[in-house]
């Protein structure tokens, strides 16, 4: 984060504006911009040590052991030598440097890599092959078809027809359809003319760098005259450059000044609630040594005013000391060193290797690969796995994301019959599988091969000429603004504005209508074989008022009809009386498709009297030449045509919902986790896909729809859903209320709120505006988390971020988001957790995620399973890491009572040393790494699992207190037992045992083996490597400690091993056992007791399910869920085009036509234009 | 704290796999072994009733038994603890006064033993309140001399003189060596027979022949020159044992004894051995017996107290019950806690089955 940061800070002055001229380097020179070699790494060969040392030191943690260290070297306070403090400093640093060299050598790497990429430079009149980075502001370059664009340019001329130039953005913006940018007509006119481009001069004046993709604002200056530009006439680094041979652009950004680069240095960090409390907990833990030094040299400098003082005889005060309460305050520091292991170094190494460690298990997983695009699910964020185990709100996308977004024409209804459903012999409908017959096409040459139907009546009324059924499919074909694309023969592509209209026309297509090819005069449909050319006469288009769009068209016979498709509610009005039957069974049939959640559509046609269309078509071209009031004169003369129309029938297309979406949502309720869908998408496809992904249910009491369009409606809309839900809320003696009455200034965390019953929530993005203001938020919050399920539609990408952090802020829950888009990639920074979805061609959700994999449904596996292990494991080690480091460090405190509070340490300086980093680090990482309560089945069968880490109650404020309390008890049996074993006695042949060294090895080793016994408590899983971990780890204990006292030792370094012959003469003592067993077993056996008994008497609800999942073991398994969730509902689904505005001005304009096509008699149609994203916006 | 986010260059990535077209790249399909899908086998011990229940009572059951066969050889050992800081309350004040450091003071104690003591004798000297673990004290010595070598570590306060000359042995624990001399004698018939002790053989082996070692020179006090002995002991380092060579220096025992400083203020250090020879063969016979002390070590200035202590050994060391009583302790507890359990246990499953039914 910092590399940026750094850079511009070595800037000399902020740049206000931007001057260049083209093919001026000398001018351009003199402003110092930035040429388009990247940096992205921190450190260079020599600067490495320094500031890789520096930034380490940054961290707390190691700061504090920096600071320990300083005060070990001062003589009067050390207690301890220098080396148990340096040893492990020294090995975090040297593994965080490790690891950092190496991130930064592979930086180096991949900037060496991208700087230098070839690309071609106009120098002097020739074109010339040059690296990336030796590209300059100002530079002319030339890039080909499928080029990535090597810096923010400012398009001058391309090949194709009005210098458009059709650029991919995936990797900017996520967005996967092409787009179209167009060069100036006066820079169009340089063409590919080199000598023109070299004489090029322009110059311009833009803003200084900034991160805003959608926004460029500048003037060009060419031969006097001004010129403005705008983002369409920009190329920004990061985009490919697609369906175009070359193109010329000007270089206004370079490097670290474009836009990709601006953009990619805002990374925040995110910490998990886990980090923030142990980072409190550190806090308490200093306030608690800080208490036990203070203790300690109190007694110091009583004992050496009381007794120290008179044993100067044989001890004198050190040098400098001259009374007991300086001593005491020495004393003090020296006790800081000595217990400062109850916050041990390891801590944070630990809990990032066990992050890494269950990151990897992520990666690794194969049920989470998805083989179709070869994805695998990925850890990009390798901080936050716990925080997988405690997630409490989702908040997810749906285009992409729940659903495929990918259209099937699914069924039809014409002329009052239904098409689409198969049946058996018996009448009996059956499921539609993969088994499951399809219809042949291969009577259509020009058929889709991809297109699946199973119906096969349909084809037998298309193949008898059943007259309705051949104009059902002819208006298909003829009413859209689908363009064809053929570069090979009989190889149609369609470029839909919306996945729906590519459905509807690819279903004529597949029937035997073939849209061809298109002019903006006329229409090429090969019916049943035969090619027609209609007339295109006029297009009324969609727009979201109309929720219709309609065109007239001429027959080749000479017939002109209207053909018109759209929304039931808004084509039913405007029917002519005659098909009132005909209505009725249709309506029948729409409910039918709605209550399966599909999209349908209502489709009529009518047939036009030439004289009167001659009249209106001239009212048309009136009004759309009018200056003022267009739009209002269009849609009039619109409604007066489309009226008393023939109904048709009706068609109905499946949004295909991602595999396994509705059962993934199922599990994650069960899992108490609430969903929220935020949408760019409309209202009623929102609902929709809510009904056909089990998110909304008829078993909901009440789904509120939150529509208001002012802040008062919305409010009260807000409040009459919640009076329904929990009517007590509005009561003043209610906690939330009273507590928001005493200070309404601060933010607070809302209690959790339970309604009467089960409710959902619809909100617009217009009334979400409203409510994401001021006063209105708090309500908007308190509803909206009363309901089980929240939708909210029209969202733009910042209010995505809003709610999220609404949520974040008054609500202490762990939030989640999950997207593909760009439009996500706020939402997805926002939240604590943010999961891309990968795969698709769009990068910049994945490049903004902590987590990604390719399928909405592997996220039940990444929750329930990696989070929830991941969180009891992270659970299980800070409790068992705190106790062990109480249990270690409090003996000394003990102790410091019978040994006039000198600071004298109970256990050998190297005992102390390799406690944390030897002797109990492995066995609770291995515990950590492997640990599992049930089996990864056994976790999504059960989700209720999940809930307590979403309470997190496996590790917070009073289990650190019980972690304590049990350390607080072992340490004194840890201490008490052999001191009072030893007290005034002798081995077995009357020597010394009772002497410093001996009591010193048989308190380390009593100490060793409970920790190493707790381990073996807490480990519920134990693999072959906790096994070996664990045993391991003991039996190097003991061969370290026997080397160690060995004689060779001492004799080569006598100064640092002075317990020569201490572990035989001590450790081949009856006695000394017998006391270890005993400490052990007080130890050990009352945590057994209480944890029996707490799982007998006062089970937690995971216990219970934990019990019940026990006692299935015994059975045979069960069969794995394969449950198909079948809904019938009585809901209507509403229109639904997931764009807003048609494409039919661009069409009957001709723009964007190349009459290049070899096969059809009209052109083709490149891209779909860049004016109407359909998502999000 | 700060955290990086981990990985490389995820800040933003150009994809450079498009450009090299569809080549065959290795499936990116993770390995299917079980390490790495997490299904290892393994153990999965868990608390349960059959496992818990015998658990408590067997503890309970062995800790009984050791604790009531420790008590019993505890009982079995005798100890005859004797404190003489007030019977020779004449020296004690003696040696009060600093300047009468370098005269002598005796003094003897009696005392009668009603019963034989069979088997080995030891003979210990005991200081209460004298903290030989404070820190300064336990790291005022020099290994390194000890062995014969130059000092070098922290010997402060008692390094060298104002001279220069070097102490032998320096530091606080060597200067501050317990030096009175104990002589025990058996009253047979008004005569006073010398009890035969061992001086030699106390210490453990290693630091007897690694740890402590004197400095090489073709004799002993050769070997010592140029150093000085430490302020409080009255004669030089290799003057501790003229007797006996290989007790002499730094290898003499009751030095090595003293150098191994104790973990608690209040203990016990092997003095002698009795011989047993003559009339001590099987032990000390009873009897009037009188300990002979010539009394150097002060200790009321800091509230000390010596005593001096004859006892036996059994397997489990001396006469401290406390093992015993706290194995006896701990097997009730876990006894009684295994019956709680046991009814805890069938209580609940009674109410179980009552709601199954």
């Amino acid at each position: 984060m910092s590399l940026f940061g750094l850079q511009f800070g070595k800037k000399k002055l902020r740049e206000e504006e931007r001057q260049l001229q083209a093919n001026n380097r000398d001018f351009n020179l003199q402003f110092e911009y930035a040429n388009n070699s990247i940096k992205t790494s921190k450190y260079n060969f020599f600067t490495f040590l320094p500031l890789n040392l520096f930034e380490q030191f940054q961290r707390i943690a190691n700061a504090y052991f920096l600071f320990l260290l300083i005060l070990q070297l001062i003589p009067q306070i050390s207690s301890l030598a220098w080396f148990t403090t340096v040893v492990p400093l020294v090995l975090v640093l040297a593994v965080s440097g490790v690891k950092d060299a190496i991130d930064d050598f592979n930086r180096h790497k991949s900037d060496k890599h991208v700087n230098n990429r070839p690309v071609q430079v106009l120098i002097n009149g020739m074109l010339k092959d040059e690296k990336w980075m030796n590209v300059q502001v100002g530079d002319i370059i030339k890039l080909e078809n499928n080029n990535f664009v090597t810096a923010d340019l400012l398009l001058l001329s391309s090949s194709e027809p009005h210098s458009l130039t059709y650029i991919e953005t995936a990797e900017l913006d996520g967005e996967t359809n092409l787009k179209v940018k167009q060069a100036l007509t006066v820079t169009a006119e340089l063409g590919e003319d080199l000598q023109k481009l070299t004489e090029f001069n322009g110059e311009v004046k833009c803003e200084a760098p900034n991160n805003k993709l959608d926004k460029f604002t500048g003037t060009l200056t060419l031969r006097g005259e001004k010129y403005a530009l705008d983002n369409e006439k920009m190329l920004l680094r990061g985009c490919t450059i697609r369906n175009t041979e070359w193109c010329f652009g000007l270089v206004i950004y370079a490097g670290p000044d474009t836009k990709l680069m601006q953009n990619s240095g805002k990374t925040t960090f995110k910490r998990t609630s886990i980090d923030r409390l142990m980072n409190v907990l550190v806090l308490v833990i200093f306030a608690f040594l800080a208490l036990m030094c203070l203790i300690l040299a109190i007694g110091n400098g009583i004992w050496e005013y009381d007794k120290g003082y008179y044993f100067q005889v044989y001890l004198p005060w050190a040098e400098g000391v001259n009374s007991a309460s300086y001593s005491g305050f020495l004393m003090f520091w020296s006790y800081v060193i000595i217990l400062n292991t109850v916050v041990p170094i390891s801590l944070y190494v630990s809990v990032e290797i066990i992050r890494l460690g269950n990151s990897f298990y992520i990666d690794w997983d194969r049920k989470m690969y998805y083989p179709l695009n070869d994805t695998p699910a990925q850890a990009r964020t390798t901080t936050l796995n716990e925080e997988l185990g405690q997630i409490k709100y989702i908040f997810s996308d749906k285009t992409g994301t729940l659903t495929q977004n990918i259209m099937s024409f699914n069924k039809c209804s014409i002329n009052g019959k239904s098409y689409g459903d198969v049946y058996d012999m018996s009448g009996q409908r059956i499921e539609i599988n993969e088994n499951t017959e399809k219809v042949d096409f291969s009577y259509n040459q020009l058929a889709d091969p991809k297109f699946a139907f199973y119906d096969h009546s349909l084809v037998e009324a298309v193949k008898l000429s059943d007259v309705p059924t051949h104009r059902f499919f002819r208006l298909l074909s003829l009413c859209h603004t689908v363009m064809p694309e053929e570069k090979k023969e009989g190889n149609l592509v369609y470029q839909a504005q919306s996945p729906d209209e590519g459905a509807l026309v690819t279903a004529a297509r597949n029937f035997g209508f073939v849209f061809r090819a298109r002019t903006p005069e006329t229409i090429t449909v090969v019916e049943m074989g035969e090619t027609k050319i209609y007339k295109l006469l006029a297009i009324l288009d969609f727009n979201n008022v109309r929720k219709r769009m309609s065109v007239i068209v001429r027959s080749p016979e000479g017939d002109l009809t209207l053909y018109c498709k759209g929304a039931d509610t808004i084509l039913y009005e405007l029917l002519h009386s005659s098909c009132d039957t005909l209505k009725e069974e249709t309506t029948e049939h729409l409910n039918e498709f709605a209550g399966e959640g599909l999209r349908t559509l209502v489709v009529a046609y009518k047939n036009l009297d030439e004289d009167y269309f001659q009249e209106w078509i001239r009212r048309h071209h009136e009004a759309s030449t009018a200056l003022e009031g267009r739009e209002d004169k269009l849609s009039e003369l619109y409604e007066e045509i489309e009226k008393d129309l023939m109904l048709l029938g009706a068609t109905a297309i499946e949004d295909k919902l991602q595999d396994g979406v509705p059962q993934t949502i199922e599990t994650l309720a069960k899992a108490n986790i609430k969903i929220w869908v935020l949408t760019g998408d409309k209202q009623e496809t929102a609902m929709n896909i809510g009904y056909s992904c089990n998110l909304l249910n008829d078993d909901m009491e009440d789904v509120f729809i939150i529509e208001g369009s002012t802040s008062d409606d919305v409010l009260n809309e807000l409040r009459n859903a919640r009076k329904k839900m929990k009517p007590d809320s509005f009561l003043d003696s209610d906690e939330i209320n009273i507590q928001f009455e005493k200070s309404s200034k601060k933010t607070k965390i809302l209690p959790d709120e339970q309604a009467n019953g089960v409710y959902g929530l619809v909100i617009t993005g217009h009334s979400l505006a409203y409510a994401l203001e001021g006063n209105l938020e708090l309500e908007l919050v308190r509803t909206a988390c009363l309901c089980k399920v929240v939708i909210c539609c029209r969202v733009t990408p910042l209010q995505k971020a809003q709610v999220v952090e609404l949520v974040k802020k008054y609500k202490k829950a762990v939030t989640l988001a999950i997207g593909d888009g760009a439009n996500d990639v706020s939402m997805i920074k926002t939240a604590h957790i943010g999961v891309g979805i990968s795969g698709q061609e769009g990068m910049q959700a994945v490049l903004s995620s902590d987590f990604s994999f390719a399928q909405f449904r592997y996220l039940q596996r990444l929750l329930l399973v990696h989070g929830r292990w991941s969180y009891i494991r992270m659970c299980k080690f800070l409790k068992y890491f705190f106790y062990k480091n109480f249990a270690f460090t409090l003996v000394h405190f003990w102790y410091g009572f019978f040994s006039g509070f000198s600071a004298q340490t109970v256990y050998d300086e190297w005992f102390i040393t390799l406690y944390n980093l030897v002797y109990t680090s492995l066995p609770v990482l291995g515990m950590s790494l492997f640990d599992q309560d049930v089996d990864d089945r056994w976790s999504m069968l059960f989700p209720q699992l999940y809930v307590p880490g979403q309470q997190n109650l496996y590790f917070n404020k009073t289990v650190f207190v019980k972690c304590m309390l049990q350390g607080i008890y072992s340490s004194l049996i840890l201490f008490f037992i052999p001191y009072g074993a030893m007290y005034n006695t002798m081995r077995s042949d009357g020597k010394a045992i009772a002497d410093y060294q001996s009591f010193a090895l048989m308190a380390q080793t009593c100490l060793l083996i409970v920790v190493s016994v707790q381990i073996g408590l807490d480990t519920s899983y134990w693999t072959v490597v906790n096994q070996f971990f664990i045993w391991g780890s003991l039996s190097v204990y003991f061969a370290i400690t026997f080397t160690m006292y060995s004689d060779g030792m001492y004799l080569i370094f006598t100064a640092s091993f002075p317990f020569i012959g201490t572990a035989r003469n001590t450790l081949s003592q009856p006695n000394v056992w017998l006391a270890i067993f005993l400490s052990i077993t007080l130890c050990v056996l009352p945590v057994v007791g209480f944890r029996f008994l707490k799982a007998q008497l006062k089970p937690t609800p995971s216990d219970k399910v934990l019990l019940k999942i026990k006692e299935a073991k015994k059975r045979p398994p069960p069969p794995s869920p394969k449950r198909r969730l079948r809904r019938t509902s009585t809901r209507r689904s509403g229109y639904a085009f997931s764009h807003q505005h048609g494409f039919g001005a661009l069409i009957m304009s001709g723009r964007n036509m190349r009459p290049k096509s070899p096969f059809a008699t009209t052109g083709t149609f490149s891209p779909n234009s860049d004016k109407h994203k359909h998502k999000g916006l | 704290m700060r955290r990086e986010r981990s990985g490389v260059n995820k800040q933003y990535s150009f994809p450079t796999v498009r450009t090299q077209g569809e080549e065959t790249r290795p499936s990116r399909c993770p390995d299917n072994s079980a390490f790495k899908q997490q299904k290892l086998p393994a153990w999965k011990p868990q608390l349960s009733t059959a496992t818990v229940l015998p658990g408590f009572f067997l503890t309970g059951a062995f800790c009984l038994a050791v604790g009531v066969c420790l008590i019993l050889s505890a009982n079995s050992v005798r100890d005859v603890q004797i404190d003489y800081s007030d019977k020779c309350s004449d020296c004690s004040k003696f040696r009060e006064n600093s300047s009468n450091w370098n005269k002598e003071c005796h003094c003897s104690v009696n005392f009668t033993l009603k019963e034989d003591i069979l088997g080995d004798v030891f003979m210990y000297y005991g200081l209460q309140n004298f903290y030989q673990n404070h820190r300064r004290y336990v790291i005022s010595r020099s290994d390194a001399q000890l062995l014969g070598r130059n000092v070098n570590s922290y010997c402060a306060p008692f390094t060298a003189y104002r001279n220069g000359t070097p102490m032998a042995p320096c530091g606080a624990i060597a200067n501050s060596m317990f030096n009175d001399t104990i002589d025990l004698f058996y009253n047979l018939n008004s005569s006073a027979i010398q009890v035969p002790v061992l001086k030699t053989g106390n210490s453990w082996w290693t630091d007897k022949n690694v740890k402590f070692r004197n400095p090489k020179s073709y004799n002993l006090s050769s070997a010592f020159a140029g150093t000085a002995r430490p302020p409080y002991w009255h004669k030089p380092v290799y003057l501790l044992d003229e007797e006996d060579e290989r007790n002499n220096g730094y290898v003499n025992e009751d030095l090595i004894i003293w150098m191994r400083v104790s973990a608690f203020a209040t203990f016990r250090n092997l003095y002698r051995r009795v011989k047993r020879i003559r009339q001590f063969a099987d032990g000390l016979p009873a009897g009037n017996y009188t300990f002979r002390i010539a009394y150097n070590f002060p200790v009321t200035k800091f509230k000390g107290r010596k005593h001096v202590i004859l006892s036996t050994v059994v397997w489990s060391g001396g006469s401290n019950p406390f093992l015993g009583i706290a194995y006896v302790v701990s097997g009730t507890a876990a006894t009684l806690t295994g019956f709680v359990i046991t009814a805890i246990h069938l209580k609940l499953r009674k109410k179980k089955t009552y709601f199954q039914k």
